[in-house]
């Protein structure tokens, strides 16, 4: 545990970092707050509405693809160290390749699915 | 580890975080300057404007800094410091010689993935607090693009971690031999292109996309914290540079006496950091559905092969 303590000092240290950026920044940029300054930029134009809008839907589709693969992605870590375990090694290769293959088989679906091509043809 | 030692490293940690991204940003300059037919600085500091990224340093501290009305306040201000911290951590993790890492956890590989991960999350809290159509539509790339590239950043960093049996820096750096270079080849490639992509450098720059988005999540930052960003993708640069040096290149190893190990581990990850340069100036931007394509249909499959051949290696005794 003890390497954990300079990872606490060096987050602390990027924490001190910024504050004392932000600070001298305080003591040397000029400050002259106007109405129009703080305004939303929008390109020169006044802005129309909010910046809060629906959006296009279709980000949606990777961000269920990510959450299928990235919660399987962790299990392959613990799995490096076991690996060379003489009675696990073998067996938990033959699982891995089955579940390499489920997945493979849910993103080919998703891809003959049209899912990964936006252009309508 | 007293307290002592522990400030004494997180000072040795603060110091290469303050150098190796201005390095990198100045090597930048000039190279990308040089291959475009251009001289890039010349002027600040005199010899070949060494000293430009310092001015631009200066120069962003006395730029007013300005919080939009219609902005998530403090998420808005919080972001770059979400953005910049976690680098500083991924950057101390990494081993550059036998022994000497400012940061040695036995997780350190695993740690240093999380560190990258949450500083992504910065650019995702700027995209959205701050209440600007262009911001809204670069975090939407952003976080799209960012979960799509870390699969196969993932994925390849694992094979290593396999080939290697440890989940330690400096484990995987012992257990290396030239060997791998052939064996885990497929991984190098997708961590590369992966890795840009995680920085959203071009041509994975469609979250920013200065052209069309007006540096997306980047628009309403103004001085200190946009250099924040901006410092934060350099220090990325070189993260993921020296990671991939580590893990793929053998870090320390190399021809000559041992004790010049840092030298090796800094210069490869050092050619690795011209490569991500090059590839900036040599191809154009990519379009939001062909980002996500080559995600998923090239790096995913190929990120899997490699796991899917290193674990046959490893149980064969390769």
């Amino acid at each position: 545990m003890e390497g954990y303590l300079a990872v606490a000092a060096v987050v602390l240290a990027g924490v001190l970092l910024v504050t004392a950026a932000m600070v001298a920044r305080r003591l040397v940029a000029p400050r002259a707050v106007t109405a129009a300054g703080r305004t939303t930029y929008e390109s020169g134009v006044d802005p129309v509405g909010t910046g809060w809008a629906q959006s296009q839907v279709r980000y949606l589709s990777f961000a269920f693809l990510y959450v299928v693969f990235a919660v399987d992605a962790v299990y392959l870590f613990p799995w490096a160290l076991v690996l060379r375990d003489s009675s696990l090694g073998l067996a938990s290769l033959v699982e891995v390749l089955v579940f390499v293959g489920v997945v493979l088989l849910g993103l080919v679906h998703a891809a003959r699915r049209g899912l990964l091509r936006w252009d309508l043809r | 580890m007293t307290l002592l030692e522990a400030a004494l490293r997180a000072v040795a940690a603060l110091a290469a975080f303050l150098v190796l991204p201005l390095l990198v940003g100045q090597a930048e300059h000039k190279v990308m300057a040089h291959m475009q037919g251009r001289l890039g600085p010349m002027y600040a500091g005199g010899f070949h404007g060494w000293a430009q990224l310092v001015a631009d340093g200066v120069k962003f501290l006395q730029k007013e800094d300005i919080t939009p009305r219609a902005a998530d306040r403090w998420v808005f201000r919080l972001a770059p410091g979400v953005a910049l911290v976690p680098y500083l951590l991924a950057l101390a993790l990494l081993p550059v010689h036998p022994g000497v890492a400012a940061v040695d956890v036995p997780g350190s590989l695993v740690l240093l993935l999380a560190a990258t991960s949450v500083g992504a999350l910065g650019t995702l809290m700027a995209g959205w607090s701050s209440a600007n159509k262009y911001s809204l539509i670069g975090g939407l790339r952003a976080a799209a693009q960012l979960v799509s590239y870390e699969l196969p950043l993932v994925l390849a960093v694992a094979s290593v971690a396999l080939a290697g049996g440890s989940l330690s820096l400096v484990g995987l750096v012992d257990a290396w031999s030239p060997w791998w270079l052939l064996w885990q080849l497929p991984g190098g490639v997708v961590f590369l292109v992966a890795a840009a992509a995680e920085l959203q450098r071009p041509p994975f720059d469609m979250p920013v996309a200065d052209a069309e988005l007006v540096m997306g999540a980047w628009t309403e930052y103004t001085g200190l914290r946009f250099a924040f960003f901006l410092l934060a993708e350099y220090a990325g640069i070189v993260v993921m540079s020296v990671l991939f040096a580590v893990l793929w290149l053998g870090g320390w190893h190399g021809p000559f006496p041992d004790a010049l190990g840092w030298l090796w581990t800094l210069a490869k990850g050092f050619v690795v950091a011209l490569v991500v340069i090059w590839v900036r100036v040599a191809w154009p931007r990519l379009r939001e559905d062909q980002l996500q394509r080559l995600a998923w249909l090239w790096l995913v499959p190929l990120g899997l092969f490699q796991v899917v051949l290193t674990g046959v290696g490893v149980v064969a005794g390769w």
